[in-house]
Order: C-alpha cells, then sequence, then structure tokens
C-alpha cells in the first residue's frame, strides 16, 4: 500500500472534463459559439473557394484545355487581319483535329433598328463565322438555330449572349430583325455564353458567304481556333505563328483561352488568404473568449479544486481537467464551426449551381487549429488552478 | 476502548506553523499529538484557536513550518507534493462541513468520486460505492442527486465518500456544523457506529457539546494544546 499513487485514468479526465462544462452548459454554449464562427468563415472560405477552382476544373475538363487561337498581334494595328488562307495552312498541320475562324467586318455595326444613332454601337463587333465554329469552340445555342450553309448565305445572324441582352433580342422566331451594316438582318438564334471564347458574346455572327456578298467582306480572318491533340499543344502553338503568316509571323499572337480561365481561378486565392486571416481573427477572438470563460471558472471552482486535492488530487490532474476542459470547449466550437462553415459552403455552391468541394485539410486543419486554440487558452488558467494551494482553495467559501 | 499499543495513525512532535502578517500568527505553537487506530477523538476549540491549522497539517493539506508530522508511519515532511496527494488519494478520509457534493450529481457517483484518485475503474468505483451507501444507511438513496437529499442525507453522502477509500483515518471538519440538531445527531451516531466498526475518526469542531459525546478530546486554544483527556464514560 504504501507503493500506491495517485493516479487519474485518461478515460476519467475527460469525463471530469466534460462533467465541468456540463455543469455550465449556456456558458459552455456561448464561448464555444466563438470558436465556431471563427473556424466556420475558416471553412466557408476555403470551401468556397475550393468549390469555385472545382466548378472551373469541370468547366476546362467538359470545354477542353486543347484550343489554341491565333489573332493578329495587336501591338501596332487595332484592326489588322490574318492572311485569308491562314485557315487553310493551319488545317494542314499534323495534330491539329479542327479549324474554324471568324472575320470581322470592318466598319459594319449592328443596331436595334435603322432609327438608332449610329455612334451607338455597344462596342459590338459585327462577324463572318464559319459554320464549324461552334464545335470548334464548343459554344452552345440558348435559342433558335446556328448558321448552316444554306443561311449563312443570307441575311441572317446569331447573336452572341451579350449581344443579344444589348440589343434587347429575346425572340428567335424569325420575326425580329436588326439594322446590321445597312442591312436588314433576322435574327436567326442565339449563343449561350462561350467561355473559351468570351469575346463571341459580344459579336454578331454572320454567314461567311453572306458578309462577302452583301457586306463587302473581303474573307479575311481575324480570329482561328483551332484544336489540337493533347499532347502536340507546345508544338503546334510554336509552329502557328510561321504556319499562319509566313511573311510576318512576329504579328500573329497565339494564345490558350483555357489559361486565362484557371489564372481568373488562381487569382481568387488572394481573396481567400484575405478572407482567411479574417477567419483567423475571428478565431483569436474566439479563443479569448474560451481563456475568459475558464479564468471564470477556475475562480468559481476554488472550492471544487481543493475537494479534488483533499481526494487525492495532484496539481498535474488538477491542470490536466482545465486543460481537458478548455480543449473540449473549444472543440466543441469546431465541430460546431466546421458544420456551419461545411453547410455555409454547400448552400453558397448549390446557389451558384457549383460542384460542392470541402478539401478533408480543411476538416484536419480546423480540427487541429481548434485543439492548439483550446490549449493555449487553457494554458494559464489550468496553470492557475493547478498552482492553489489547496488549503486557500478550501477556505474560500 | 481499548488504547492501542500498536503505531499510532498519527504522530505530531512539537509542531509549529506560523503565517506571516505584522505580528506574525502563530497558528501551531509547539503541538504533540499521537493518535491511535480506531479512536474517536474529538479536537476542540474556539475560532481562532489553531484548529482548523491543525486540520490542514493532519490532512497533509499544509506543511509545518517546524516539528515532526508522522502521518501512517511516513514524514509528511520528507515526501513530495504528488506524494501527499497519493496519501490523501489512499489513507486519508475528508468530512467537510460543507459536504461538497456536486449538485447535478446522484449519490452514488459522489461516493465514487471518493476513489477517482486511486485509479480504480468507473465501474470498481461504482461497486464500491454502492457499498458504503448501504454502510451509511443510504442504499435507497443511491440514485438521488444531491440537490435531491436533506442536509443529514448529504453529510452521510459526503462520509461514505470519505470511507469509500478505507482510509486510515477519518478527518471531519465541523461535520454537523452545517445541520439541525436531528440531522447532526445521527451523523455523531454514524460517526459512532463507524467507531465501533474499527475506523480511525477523528472530528474538529468548536461545539463543546459535540466534543463531549466524544470518548477522547484534545482541547486547543491559542495554538497549543490545553487538554487531551479520556472520558472513559463518553457515549
Amino acid at each position: 500500500m504504501s507503493a500506491a499513487r495517485s493516479r487519474l485514468r485518461p478515460r476519467d479526465t475527460v469525463r471530469v472534463a466534460f462533467s465541468g462544462l456540463r455543469a455550465r452548459p449556456l456558458r459552455a454554449v456561448l464561448s464555444a459559439l466563438g470558436i465556431a464562427v471563427g473556424i466556420a468563415a475558416m471553412v466557408a472560405v476555403v470551401g468556397i473557394s475550393a468549390s469555385s477552382r472545382e466548378q472551373v476544373n469541370q468547366q476546362l475538363d467538359a470545354l477542353g484545355t486543347n484550343l489554341l487561337t491565333v489573332a493578329p498581334s495587336q501591338s501596332f494595328v487595332s484592326e489588322a487581319q490574318l492572311p485569308q488562307e491562314s485557315v487553310d495552312m493551319v488545317a494542314r498541320l499534323d495534330d491539329v483535329d479542327s479549324v474554324s475562324a471568324v472575320g470581322t467586318v470592318p466598319g459594319a455595326a449592328v443596331y436595334r433598328s435603322d432609327e438608332i444613332d449610329p455612334n451607338q454601337t455597344n462596342a459590338i463587333a459585327v462577324s463572318a463565322a464559319r459554320t464549324d465554329l461552334l464545335d470548334t469552340v464548343s459554344a452552345t445555342v440558348a435559342s433558335g438555330r446556328w448558321l448552316d450553309d444554306v443561311l449563312g448565305a443570307f441575311p441572317v445572324v446569331v447573336l452572341g449572349a451579350d449581344t443579344a441582352e444589348l440589343l434587347g433580342v429575346s425572340r428567335t422566331d424569325g420575326d425580329v430583325q436588326v439594322w446590321l451594316g445597312g442591312e436588314w438582318f433576322t435574327v436567326a438564334g442565339i449563343l449561350d455564353p462561350v467561355p473559351l471564347a468570351p469575346e463571341l458574346d459580344t459579336s454578331a455572327l454572320i454567314g461567311w458567304p453572306a458578309a462577302t456578298s452583301v457586306l463587302g467582306f473581303d474573307g479575311a480572318p481575324t480570329t482561328v481556333y483551332q484544336r489540337v491533340a493533347g499532347d502536340a499543344i507546345d508544338q503546334v502553338r510554336a509552329l502557328l505563328p510561321a504556319t499562319v503568316d509566313p511573311a510576318a509571323p512576329e504579328e500573329v499572337a497565339v494564345s490558350r483561352p483555357s489559361d486565362a480561365l484557371a489564372a481568373q481561378a488562381a487569382a481568387d486565392e488572394t481573396l481567400t488568404t484575405l478572407l482567411l486571416a479574417l477567419g483567423g481573427v475571428a478565431l483569436l477572438v474566439g479563443g479569448i473568449g474560451v481563456a475568459n470563460t475558464m479564468v471564470i471558472a477556475v475562480l468559481e471552482r476554488r472550492s471544487e479544486v481543493g475537494l479534488r486535492r483533499a481526494l487525492g488530487a495532484t496539481r498535474a490532474h488538477i491542470r490536466r481537467q482545465f486543460l481537458g476542459e478548455s480543449v473540449l470547449l473549444a472543440a466543441l466550437g469546431g465541430g460546431g464551426g466546421a458544420l456551419l462553415g461545411g453547410a455555409a459552403t454547400a448552400a453558397f455552391a448549390s446557389s451558384r449551381d457549383w460542384p460542392f468541394a470541402l478539401p478533408v485539410w480543411v476538416l484536419a486543419g480546423a480540427a487541429g487549429a481548434t485543439v492548439v486554440v483550446g490549449a493555449l487558452a487553457g494554458a494559464y488558467p489550468a496553470a492557475r488552478a493547478a498552482r492553489m494551494p489547496p488549503t486557500a482553495a478550501l477556505s474560500a467559501v | 476502548m481499548t488504547v492501542s499499543t500498536a503505531e499510532p495513525v498519527i504522530r505530531l512532535r512539537d509542531v509549529h506553523r506560523r503565517y506571516p502578517g505584522r505580528p506574525p500568527v502563530r497558528a501551531l505553537d509547539g503541538v504533540s499529538l499521537s493518535i491511535a487506530p480506531g479512536e474517536l477523538v474529538a479536537i476542540v476549540g474556539p475560532s481562532g484557536s489553531g484548529k482548523s491549522t491543525l486540520l490542514n497539517i493532519l490532512g497533509t493539506l499544509d506543511r509545518a513550518d517546524a516539528g515532526e508530522v508522522r502521518i501512517d508511519g511516513r514524514d509528511v515532511g520528507t515526501l513530495s507534493d504528488k506524494q501527499l496527494s497519493a496519501l490523501r488519494a489512499h489513507r486519508i478520509g475528508f468530512v467537510f462541513q460543507q459536504f461538497f457534493l456536486s449538485p447535478g450529481v446522484s449519490a452514488l457517483d459522489n461516493v465514487a468520486d471518493g476513489l477517482l484518485y486511486t485509479g480504480a475503474s468507473l465501474r470498481e468505483r461504482r461497486r464500491r460505492a454502492a457499498r458504503t451507501l448501504t454502510r451509511v444507511g443510504l442504499a435507497d438513496r443511491l440514485r438521488h442527486r444531491g440537490n435531491e437529499l436533506s442536509g443529514g442525507q448529504r453529510q452521510r453522502v459526503a462520509v461514505a465518500r470519505a470511507l469509500v477509500g478505507r482510509p486510515s483515518f477519518l478527518l471531519a471538519d465541523e461535520p454537523t456544523g452545517a445541520l439541525d440538531s436531528a440531522s447532526g445527531a445521527a451523523v455523531l451516531k454514524l460517526l459512532h457506529e463507524l467507531h465501533d466498526g474499527g475506523t480511525t475518526v477523528i472530528v474538529i469542531t468548536h461545539d463543546h457539546g459535540v466534543a463531549a459525546e466524544l470518548p477522547r478530546q484534545v482541547h486547543i486554544l491559542d495554538g497549543r494544546i490545553e487538554s487531551d483527556e479520556c472520558v472513559a464514560g463518553a457515549a
């Protein structure tokens, strides 16, 4: 019996810590709420940005990252054109799966009617489009129909998504006409937004033959779109300028639109970091709340500390009890916050039709953060409780 | 009562305890005391006499400045804080005037907490708590919460908590101080029964009426033992 030690089982440490919280449930919930807000903010910020990235990734998967765009380098002339034969030249390249092009019709503009002031062009470009454009740029028709070989020979126009909105056109039943380049063109269709070729959203697209015959278009493309076999992108990219314009390859700019989408997603990360820092501040404030609660709890429970010392608790047992209480309190908040943040992410993602994405490391990080915050917040009060002499604790009634 | 010749449970030799101040308070001023196993002792004195300090020293909650304190055969002055905690967990049972029960917790679990720091499992603690509660006459109150019990019942639960670890002695600080006279008498009767069963019980009190009912009375005044008498005929 002389070797008997004072011993508190780990399971009992948790039990004792938990019973301390249960004695004052409202206070426990309110102080846990501070932590919950911080964790929820951080989880939601990361979750929403992950969902947004996931959405871009899915979009890129659907649209493909193998689209290259060739346009005149814009350093000198704003309305520069590519050589007329460039589409055929590109089509002859190995590894090019499909090619299409649009050619801006110089000086043409589109208006809702012939009464509109000609200066109000709304910056809408009138372009001749090849009939295979939609497939190459993964565009879809929102309503009406796309140009085919027959329609393309008539004064018929398909409007980009923004163009239709700017002109106030929503019907595509063939009754609506717009004033285009000094002629009436019938609206045959309206496109969905085209993520890989956003310049089409602000275009009015007419058939190549109609552009030539009605508007006197010279047939020189301004942008050539090509789909390339996946693993040959870099080679094709290097070959394109000389292929399109052997005489002046330096006046040809090649770009990969999917890069722009990915870059846009990456740009959001700066904002995410900032918001994450704000969540961290909320977590810090929550931690201070927990520390405050624990300091008060230790002061209020001096007699409990004294009783426990009389029952045989060591200083370490007392310290562990209050530290455990603090970590439990923070973990309670962390768990609630993670749920809250997850719910906020899910709600936000579903409101935008995004996929729901919440990386596991966020949840692991949130759990780790709460344990650290709880331990830091509880360290001082717990040490104070442990240092309290048992006689002082018992006489403090 | 038989005076045991065995090793005393408690032996104090010329114990001093001073609290700093102007002038310093001499709470204990050369106290020597020996308590044998199986004794039922009252330590009686008015407030300020030093009896609370003596309680703390006997309970190893406080240390003497000078003199020797042997509890259960061990020199307290040589023990670390951790070893003192172990001594309290296994060898000393405390009963306080204010009971110190957890209000929302059942009588059973309050008593089981008496074994919390012995490392016994919860099931074992509850088993022994149930047995001890039966011993103090509360077999039908196991599931009652602290706040559902009368004052006398609460103090009996507290006695059971002190007893559940089979300590070398019970240290009761004004055990009847917060009770009406009938409940107080019942608690004293319980202490007598425990004494009859062989438990060593030390009652600290300012109440001469309570002390008069116990077989040995140690009177303390101004930090010194005034008298130490065995009353053969006491209840």
